[in-house]
């Protein structure tokens, strides 16, 4: 019994616990709306799964994207305000090529529209990498140039038009099914796994949270902060592509001033529920991976009720000024206080948190 | 560093330039606010020469008033700014603001009522983002993040349609021109009651940051606030108070625009809050916080007002180049900026 309350502090001290919670209590919501909210049924022409699930899954991956890529640079305690504008550029980028005059409908067009976007998104990383890490500029403003000039950037390539293509391929990669589940999820769960790989298995984790430390005494170490700055940006440029290729996929068209906007703050959201600390040195991709879930079902939940779409936002402030609530120590001594009352003051409790 | 802008220049240009010299010397971070003054007035220059029409009665009064909203906003930036924080929610408190005004005029409130009630609005949600940074120690930037959506989620659930201000409503008048010369032709000398109390907004911004107590509180937090809290200077209650004024004023500028248009939208004042923070850095306030101007952010709202006329009256441009304008004029001024502190380093 001793042992099972152990593991169940363990648990409520993961950072992804509430989002969890935050999870199911709206799945109840819906479920009771529509006690057949949750199931999932197989489509009988072509095998695929289908439900409001699927869909949640299929709209959270563009989001886990760019929350991957946000929680690396939140970790060096930077910010990144542009993905939203860099998937509008991706969008672009591959439209503009798909519809232009030497593309075909092959699946070699796609995979070339996508690695020029990637591409793009990369250079533009590199930029806010370089104003941040060599300038020395703030992560905040320096991104908010890029985020500002970014849907500029998007508008003259692709002439202020909202250009459309056709290409199965690319299609695919958002719309498509492997084995009954959507691609797009597939997709971020790998790229999700793949770089939390990369960067627990090696020292990289662990260098980017020392920057958010302390830049100068991890330089003092040995580190060098310039070029792992660099990287977290590129990163994130990169991943805000692939969002950005998710989402203009699923309609092959780009909407200059709505594909990817106000993203960014989705991204953060996501990773502030994570339990990732915005003042850089800690982050947890599996955090990150459980709140983008949470602001799909959030966005769907939303629409289910019958609330319009743009009041959506509303209902995030809700879930940021609460968690920031839960966060603050003045609510935690509040809630310890009343623990102890309760029963005996445990010693462990604080050492707990700061473990988390 | 307040005196080099508050007293007026006594006889001469020269006087002026030995004083600009001097204060530069002493202060360089004051480069940038001059830098913006000059471009101001390069732009007026420059669009002169190549346009003509600029430097007349009709076209510097629609600047002003076309852009009033803008610099209540930047002043209200500047002071959030110079304590080191960010208010990213003054363009969703516009919006609920507006749509919750023109809704409370369309039920057949008094228009004074209104006006004080949509201040009001905005200072509640400034007072809501003081009280989670001063209480709960949430970053400025995700305590005005969630204001920002709450403020444009509450704006859509009041309505997602375009709100009219009655023809005959008496918030119009904020928004009505009053001819002060009656030039030749359309060439007028014009205000409207909005201007005016955009600058009432400028002169005494400008009084409580460079000549009050309060001000250089707010001027203290920015430079350290630890150092700050040692001084025995009343941080806490200031920290509240900026953002509260924030706040006020994103409502004050709600009832300038809403009168000016007529209309209110649950999407009114979108990527205001940047155009406001751009402002005020190109005017010269230092995101660090610290250094920072009343008059540089009014100069740094001029000079984006001015560059979408410049724009416009090119017509070569595509307008969709505003915004990467706008983002590199701010990357100009930033990295500007950047200098000069690493010079002070």
């Amino acid at each position: 019994m001793n042992n099972a309350t152990a593991v169940w502090r363990d648990l409520i001290h993961k950072p992804f616990f509430w989002g969890i919670i935050a999870i199911v209590a709206l799945l109840v919501l819906n479920v009771m709306k529509d006690p057949g909210y949750l199931a999932i049924s197989i489509n009988p022409n072509n095998g695929n799964l289908v439900g409001n699930v699927i869909d949640i899954l299929r709209q959270a991956a563009p989001i886990m994207m760019i929350a991957i890529g946000m929680s690396l640079v939140i970790a060096t305690a930077g910010i990144d305000l542009s993905v939203g504008s860099m998937m509008a550029v991706a969008g672009a980028v591959s439209m503009e090529f798909l519809s232009g005059p030497g593309a075909t409908g092959s699946a070699g067009a796609a995979f070339t529209a996508v690695g020029l976007s990637l591409l793009v998104t990369a250079a533009l990383g590199a930029v806010n990498g370089v104003l941040v890490a060599y300038v020395g500029l703030q992560p905040f403003i320096a991104t908010l140039v890029l985020m500002l000039a970014g849907r500029g950037i998007a508008k003259v390539i692709t002439g202020g038009q909202n250009t459309a293509a056709s290409n199965e391929s690319y299609r695919w990669i958002a719309n498509g099914y492997v084995l009954g589940i959507p691609v797009v999820f597939i997709l971020a769960v790998a790229i999700v796994i793949a770089v939390a790989w990369v960067v627990r298995r090696s020292a990289l984790g662990l260098m980017i949270e020392a920057i958010g430390i302390n830049p100068k005494a991890s330089r003092m170490a040995g580190i060098k902060p310039k070029g792992l700055l660099l990287t977290a940006y590129i990163l994130s440029g990169v991943l805000a592509g692939v969002a950005g290729v998710m989402s203009v996929g699923s309609v092959m068209t780009v909407d200059i001033s709505r594909t990817g906007y106000q993203l960014e703050l989705d991204a953060i959201l996501a990773v502030v529920i994570g339990g990732a600390s915005l003042m850089g040195g800690k982050f947890s991709l599996s955090g990150a991976f459980v709140g983008a879930l949470l602001i799909a079902t959030l966005d769907k939940t939303v629409l289910f009720l019958g609330v319009s779409s743009s009041a959506t936002p509303a209902f995030k402030a809700l879930v940021i000024i609460v968690i920031c609530l839960l966060q603050s120590d003045r609510v935690r001594a509040w809630f310890r206080r009343r623990r102890s009352a309760a029963t005996a003051p445990s010693v462990d409790a604080p050492k707990k948190e700061v473990a988390a | 560093m307040s005196s080099a802008t508050a007293t007026p220049a006594r006889p001469a240009g020269a006087a002026l330039a030995a004083r600009v010299g001097r204060s530069v010397t002493s202060n360089p971070s004051v480069l940038p606010t001059i830098a913006s003054v000059v471009i101001f007035v390069g732009m007026i220059v420059y669009g002169e020469i190549a346009y003509g029409r600029i430097v007349q009665a009709s076209t510097l009064s629609n600047l002003l008033i076309n852009n009033a909203h803008l610099i209540v906003l930047a002043v209200a930036l500047t002071f959030v700014i110079i304590t080191g924080g960010i208010d990213l929610s003054v363009g969703s408190i516009i919006a609920f603001s507006s749509v919750a005004g023109v809704m409370l005029v369309n039920a057949g409130w008094n228009p004074f009522a209104v006006a004080v009630t949509m201040i009001v609005i905005g200072a509640v949600f400034g007072l809501v983002s003081g009280v989670l940074i001063r209480y709960f120690n949430v970053q400025p930037f995700i305590a005005t993040l969630a204001m920002m959506f709450l403020g444009r989620g509450l704006a859509s659930l009041l309505s997602t349609q375009p709100e009219r201000l009655p023809e005959d409503s008496g918030l119009r008048w904020i928004g009505e021109k009053i001819k002060l010369i009656d030039g030749p032709k359309v060439n007028d000398l014009t205000v409207t009651p909005a201007v005016i109390v955009a600058v009432i907004v400028v002169l005494a911004a400008f009084f409580v940051l460079h000549r009050t107590r309060t001000g250089r509180t707010v001027y203290a937090i920015g430079g350290s606030e630890n150092s700050a809290l040692l001084m025995g200077l009343p941080v806490h209650r200031t920290k509240v108070l900026v953002y509260v004024i924030s706040g006020a004023l994103a409502g004050l500028a709600a009832v300038l625009y809403t009168a000016r248009l007529g209309t209110a939208q649950n999407i009114t004042g979108i990527g205001w809050e940047l155009d406001a923070i751009a402002a005020a850095v190109i005017g010269g306030t230092v995101l660090t916080g610290a250094y920072g101007y009343v008059l540089g952010s009014v100069v740094g709202a001029l000079v984006l007002g001015l560059m979408t006329v410049l724009i416009t009256r090119d017509g070569g441009i595509p307008p969709e180049m505003t915004t990467i304008i706008t983002g590199g004029i701010l990357l100009v001024f930033v990295l500007l900026q950047r200098a000069v502190t690493r010079k002070k380093e």
